[in-house]
């Protein structure tokens, strides 16, 4: 096979991730900055087998994936803030029925309509808590094209091992930016696909709470006739008010990534064993962040990143280590400090934190962030 | 038949009211999915939320239970991805026509092969009985103090004009009619809906002094009339009716069958 180099955007990779990850249905709504997704989706999925469709509303096309995840398909969707707002109640329906969905969110200014064309990280606490009630989530973020590629990837892969919907969060800027890609051959990828029951349909518990805190899922049509709503239910997947069970069941449900973060939590770390600074960063703040940081460090000031890959669940142990060695942390973000207050909470006074952040739909200067690095080494 | 055969036993009682039309309705469905012999392996009922959205609970399908006003949505994407399952949505006039309005009209437009089976009983039954877009104008409801002060949505007109394959009106009464009227929406090739006339005594009846649930089925016959007949008839005479049997059945090309079109040409120029 010919090697896969491209140059491309970040919006066409995660296209591209999708189809390599196996995703075979796509249900969106146009929004800028995202619409690429679409557009190129609509193209690719009915040449690999797939289906695409354009829905009447961004809520209509989170319902759309949901189901067709039931029908034993993977599925994604694309949208932006406004839109990511209108998804959020189906977003805690596949919480709570445990459907594996990914949801793609590239970030312009908000609130409302915002700032269009222009970027930000400002969704990242709708990310964590924009559905209604206790519920778990994975958001992941990448910072270049090519880990727009990957992480998409590892999105579907982590849908599908925890039944959980996984957000994939790019700013405007990692969405629309273009850098050279070299794609893997896609029989190289690690594929995970979702664990499917193999005995008597009959006795099959659709909710069952096994040791890995996450069951087993059949396929509508597959022979095993089973209930789905978004009511709390039983392991039979009915409809319960019995407090012993909705705390059995909440409380798995609440609990079950707990068991993996290990594998969930990624971040990156660059030049951190000396560092008396730690710049702690996500998406395309990082890229600013980089180059402040290679400067500080040819004046001689030991500088740091932490570059945090999966957004929630937070790596907030990683941290609070971080946070005993390190004498200043700083968190640029594209945001008034969404993370920066979960920085806060996880180093809990044990170091100081500054912040720099910007929302006038302008990256984040090098210049700034260095010139904060200076004012405390 | 045995509806034994169709029904998960353990989940009985059901939540439905004395008098509601919701049960008959559930009947007739199942007759008709009988009589054509489907497998329940292939079968899969999507609701949104209502009273008659919890019919799903209690059959035994593939059955889903979604959101308020979504079932079409989540329907669309299940059947896109299983276009061998036969997807039966079951919704209701709240449910379908106010906050889902959207998806009923573009699920018809797109003439995806889905069969809706839309209850209207006028009402938001299950939150308390607050008025509906088919709350007829001058009725009482609970937040309709003074009378509804809307006009009605036409749910079949609306259909149609939408551009569904198949649409068609039955009371509870004329529950062999509605038995009939399902069937040939599940063989309908494209959108199909079933209008279903449910009446519901404990908020609609009670708060237009229309009697008990007897009273309201009773009420049905004397106002439905045969759409044969309604064909002979001045627009006058039909005020205050109900026309039911087939409305529209029409040959128009089917969403997925032109999408998968598509896919034949996009692979062989992929491949």
């Amino acid at each position: 096979m010919p090697q896969r180099v491209y140059m491309m955007q970040g919006n066409i990779a995660v296209a591209e991730g999708a189809i390599d990850a196996g995703c075979r249905f796509y249900a969106g709504y146009p929004i800028t900055p995202s619409s690429e997704i679409a557009e190129q989706l609509s193209k690719r999925l009915p040449e690999v087998g797939g289906r695409f469709i354009q829905m009447e509303d961004e809520i209509a096309a989170m319902g759309a994936i949901i189901g067709a995840s039931l029908g034993g398909v993977k599925s994604m969707t694309a949208t932006s803030g406004p839109g990511f707002s209108l998804k959020q109640e189906n977003i805690g329906y596949a919480c709570i029925a445990e459907i594996p969905v990914v949801i793609v969110n590239v970030m312009r200014g908000g609130p409302s309509t915002g700032l269009p064309t222009l970027p930000s990280q400002s969704d990242v606490m709708q990310a964590r808590w924009g559905t209604h009630g206790d519920h778990p989530i994975i958001a992941l973020t990448p910072a270049s094209v090519t880990e727009s590629y990957h992480m998409t990837i590892q999105a579907f892969n982590m849908s599908e091992k925890y039944r959980v919907p996984v957000i994939l969060l790019l700013d405007e800027i990692i969405g629309h930016v273009h850098e050279k890609v070299t794609l893997p051959d896609a029989t190289d990828l690690k594929i995970i696909n979702r664990k499917k029951p193999s005995g008597n349909p009959e006795k099959y518990l659709p909710y069952k709470n096994d040791e890995s805190l996450i069951p087993e899922m059949a396929n509508f049509g597959d022979g095993f006739r089973y209930h789905v709503t978004g009511l709390v239910h039983d392991e039979t997947g009915f409809p319960t008010n019995d407090t012993r069970t909705i705390e059995a069941m909440l409380g798995r449900l609440n609990s079950k990534l707990d068991k993996y973060l290990d594998e969930i939590i990624q971040y990156e770390e660059t030049e951190l064993d000396d560092a008396e600074i730690a710049v702690i960063t996500y998406g395309s703040s990082a890229r600013s962040s980089r180059n402040a940081m290679r400067r500080a460090r040819e004046e001689g000031r030991r500088v740091g990143m932490l570059r945090i890959q999966t957004l929630w669940p937070f790596p907030t142990e990683r941290i609070s280590r971080l946070a005993e060695q390190v004498s200043h942390i700083i968190v640029p973000e594209l945001n008034l400090g969404q993370i920066a207050h979960e920085v806060e909470h996880a180093v809990k006074g044990k170091t100081e934190v500054s912040r720099v952040n910007k929302i006038t739909g302008e990256p984040i200067h090098p210049e700034e962030i260095l010139s904060k690095i200076k004012e405390h080494i | 038949m045995d509806y034994m055969d169709y029904l998960r036993k353990d989940k009985f009682p059901h939540i439905w009211c004395e008098g509601c039309g919701d049960g008959i309705a559930l009947k007739a469905i199942l007759r008709a999915i009988d009589n054509l012999g489907l497998n329940k392996n292939e079968i899969a009922m999507v609701s949104g939320i209502g009273c008659s959205s919890r019919t799903p609970g209690y059959v035994d399908f593939n059955t889903l239970h979604t959101t308020h006003g979504r079932a079409i949505a989540f329907a669309t994407g299940l059947k896109m991805s299983r276009p061998e399952l036969t997807v039966i949505v079951v919704t209701g006039d709240g449910d379908a026509t106010a906050i889902g309005g959207n998806h009923l009209i573009h699920a018809a437009r797109r003439n995806i092969n889905l069969t809706v089976l839309l209850y209207n009983n006028h009402i938001y039954g299950m939150t308390g009985g607050q008025v509906s877009p088919t709350t007829p104008m001058g009725d009482f409801a609970t937040t309709a103090p003074y009378g509804g002060l809307e006009n009605t949505f036409d749910i079949a007109g609306l259909t149609i004009a939408a551009g569904a394959s198949f649409v068609a009106r039955s009371t509870v009464y004329h529950a062999k009619l509605l038995e009939k009227l399902i069937e040939q929406a599940i063989q309908k090739r494209g959108f199909s809906l079933v209008e279903i006339l449910s009446p519901c005594p404990t908020a609609y009846g009670k708060i237009n002094k229309l009697g008990k649930g007897k009273d309201l089925i009773l009420n049905q016959k004397s106002q439905a009339v045969r759409v044969e007949k309604a064909k002979t008839m001045s627009r006058e005479d039909l005020r205050g009716k109900e026309i039911i049997g087939v409305l529209a059945d029409r040959e128009l090309p089917e969403y997925i069958t032109t999408y998968d079109k598509i896919t034949s040409q996009a692979q062989r120029r992929y491949l």
